[in-house]
């Protein structure tokens, strides 16, 4: 009896692998077709469109961007900006708010925490956001709007946070502090800070992956292209293909060409905003799947 | 307590405060002034009035909101929408991680895992490009590989409606099916493993341990993540449904949600009062459905409960 139950195992094992691959292969496939489009000849591509097995090669698309290194430079320069001081800012204000909330003895603990909470449950909605930033902040058209609206601090993050204080920091640890008269800033900063590293690497990776992809801030705020990140030169550029698609001037053709690159170059920028996280990701996985399990076990 | 123990305790909480001052005041100006912005909606809205200057129009913004047949087609697709993806989803992301814990080993699980993790780390913008390398009539896959083979005439897929559904369910899994599961997954593992053993002991097969102890051990979380995503089914993924189809108006009876007509009506036809008609529709049903969901799952499960 024992036996047969241990064979069903093994060939239960072979199966899921076999299924799993089948799975992970058709996943990849899209992405597999992008990056092949990128480096397929143009005139290839005109004849017979984007497809897996190219008659002939070229890297004509990325010595193309390279030509027009400026505007892709300028564009992975706004991403990295915004991304790095965004998601400093955000660690940095979401662990001070976390942090008072973890302490038993802080008065407002419960009030704070409730503050935080209703964040998830009620909103004022987009419109009401807009006009506040670009009214009264004149957030427009600056660095900011792509920093600061709707991404500094999440309640989600914070109760991350605050349940790694309470459940991995000993209480003791502040209170030989306090003894030793050091100050409560003192405290954050010297022991409490240092202390969260392995919850601000989390919440870190996910606000890092939010501004690095983040769009809709640059669709509400920005007209002007010279602070379009990778991401919304990328929407620039598909915009600019079904403008030309729905008029048929050919005046505006001329004009246009300079920003419509060919049929394979977009391929190759989509490839240049994934490249990046593609690189990034091997290292940071395991952060990134314990911050999953951790906000789906109680957010 | 003593009088003095709690004056000091007094005293102690302004330093802390000053610390979480910062966040306090970015939630503050970020997520609570807007929620008294939703008066917008019952004003007649006028740029050179200001926020404040613009006339009040009662409930003018809802009624004609809902004469049109945009509010019906909206809260439709909203609803329906989510509905395929509470149920598709849940069962996909639950069939990956049950075959991830039959794999046992550590390293293959990690392997898989990272190939299916990829499309979450990726935006909407570059699934927009990723989708159009598939459907674009002109040099589009789809058109010129598939189709051909088949002998099928090309298909202008941003003009036709009809396939849209099914489009956007299989992106919406494709993006979140690995992320989902990593989930069950983890309540996969944390079921005792001795279970299995009696089970295997007793002559169980695999497939009998599956159905007779994964899945009922799965049935809490299964709940509390639908009764969750219930009481988010008024709000829509912005990006799936505004990069996927290329904002294309022949697809808007399949593809416009509640979050882009919002957009349209802000920031394409400049309609504030309509869109914050809509936007409050949306905060204020919402928000009765989270708490409805909460209730529900206080019922199931006091400890997974919000509040």
């Amino acid at each position: 009896m024992k036996r047969h139950s241990r064979d069903d195992g093994a060939s239960f094992r072979l199966g899921s692998t076999i299924i799993l691959s089948v799975l992970a292969f058709l996943i990849l496939l899209p992405v597999v077709l992008v990056v092949i489009s990128s480096i397929t000849d143009e005139n290839v591509l005109i004849s017979s469109g984007y497809t897996y097995f190219p008659s002939k090669l070229s890297l004509d698309s990325y010595y193309y961007m390279i030509k027009q290194s400026e505007m892709i430079l300028r564009a992975y320069g706004v991403t990295i900006t915004v991304t790095c001081v965004g998601t400093i800012i955000s660690v940095l204000i979401t662990t001070m708010l976390a942090y008072p909330m973890s302490r038993p003895t802080f008065r407002y603990r419960n009030m704070l925490a409730f503050f935080v909470f209703f964040t998830m449950l009620f909103n004022g909605g987009i419109v009401a956001s807009y006009i506040m930033w670009s009214r009264v902040f004149q957030i427009k058209d600056t660095i900011w709007a792509l920093i600061v609206p709707n991404y500094l601090v999440t309640a989600f993050n914070v109760f991350l946070v605050r349940n790694y204080y309470v459940t991995s920091v000993p209480l003791s640890i502040i209170e030989s502090a306090q003894i030793d008269g050091a100050s409560e800033l003192r405290i954050f900063f010297k022991i409490m800070l240092p202390l969260a590293i392995p919850s601000v690497a989390t919440i870190s990776l996910f606000t890092g992956l939010i501004y690095w992809n983040d769009w809709i801030n640059g669709l509400y705020y920005l007209t002007d292209a010279k602070l379009y990140g990778i991401q919304n030169l990328l929407i620039r550029i598909m915009n600019n293909i079904q403008f030309l698609k729905v008029s048929s001037n050919v005046s505006l053709l001329g004009t246009m060409s300079v920003d419509l690159p060919g049929t394979s170059v977009r391929m190759a920028m989509a490839v240049i905003g994934i490249l990046p996280i593609v690189i990034i990701y091997p290292f940071v996985q395991k952060h990134f799947i314990k911050g999953v399990v951790l906000g789906a076990v109680k957010g | 307590m003593t009088k003095k123990k709690k004056k000091q305790q007094r005293a102690s909480s302004a330093p802390l405060l000053l610390i979480a001052a910062p966040g306090i005041l970015y939630l503050l100006i970020n997520n609570y002034v807007p929620m008294f912005g939703v008066f917008l909606a019952f004003k007649d809205f006028n740029y050179r009035k200001g926020i404040f200057g613009s006339d009040w129009n009662g409930l003018d913004n809802f009624r004609f909101l809902f004469k049109t047949h945009d509010a019906w087609v909206m809260t439709r697709n909203t609803l329906l929408y989510n509905l395929a993806f509470i149920i598709i989803g849940t069962v996909a992301a639950i069939f990956v991680a049950v075959l991830m814990y039959e794999l046992g080993q550590r390293s293959r699980v990690k392997f898989f895992q990272s190939i299916m993790l990829l499309p979450n780390l990726l935006s909407w913008v570059v699934i927009g490009f990723i989708v159009y390398a598939f459907l674009n009539a002109d040099t589009g896959f789809i058109n010129n590989t598939v189709l051909k083979a088949l002998h099928i005439e090309p298909i202008s897929w941003y003009s036709t409606t009809k396939p849209w559904p099914f489009i956007l369910i299989v992106t919406y899994l494709w993006k979140y099916v690995g992320v989902n599961s990593i989930i069950y997954m983890a309540s996969i593992s944390g079921i005792d493993k001795g279970i299995f053993e009696a089970a295997q002991l007793d002559g169980a097969t695999k497939m009998q341990q599956i159905f007779r102890i994964t899945l009922p051990m799965l049935k809490p979380t299964i709940i509390i993540l639908t009764l969750m995503a219930i009481g988010r089914i008024f709000y829509s993924d912005f990006g799936l449904f505004y990069q996927v189809p290329q904002q294309s108006g022949r697809l808007f009876e399949v593809t416009q949600t509640i979050d882009t007509y919002v957009y349209h009506g802000l920031m394409e036809l400049k309609d504030i009062g309509m869109s914050a008609a809509a936007a409050l529709y949306q905060s204020v049903v919402g928000f009765l459905l989270v708490l409805g969901a909460n209730a529900l799952v206080r019922k199931v499960d006091r400890e997974n409960a919000l509040f």
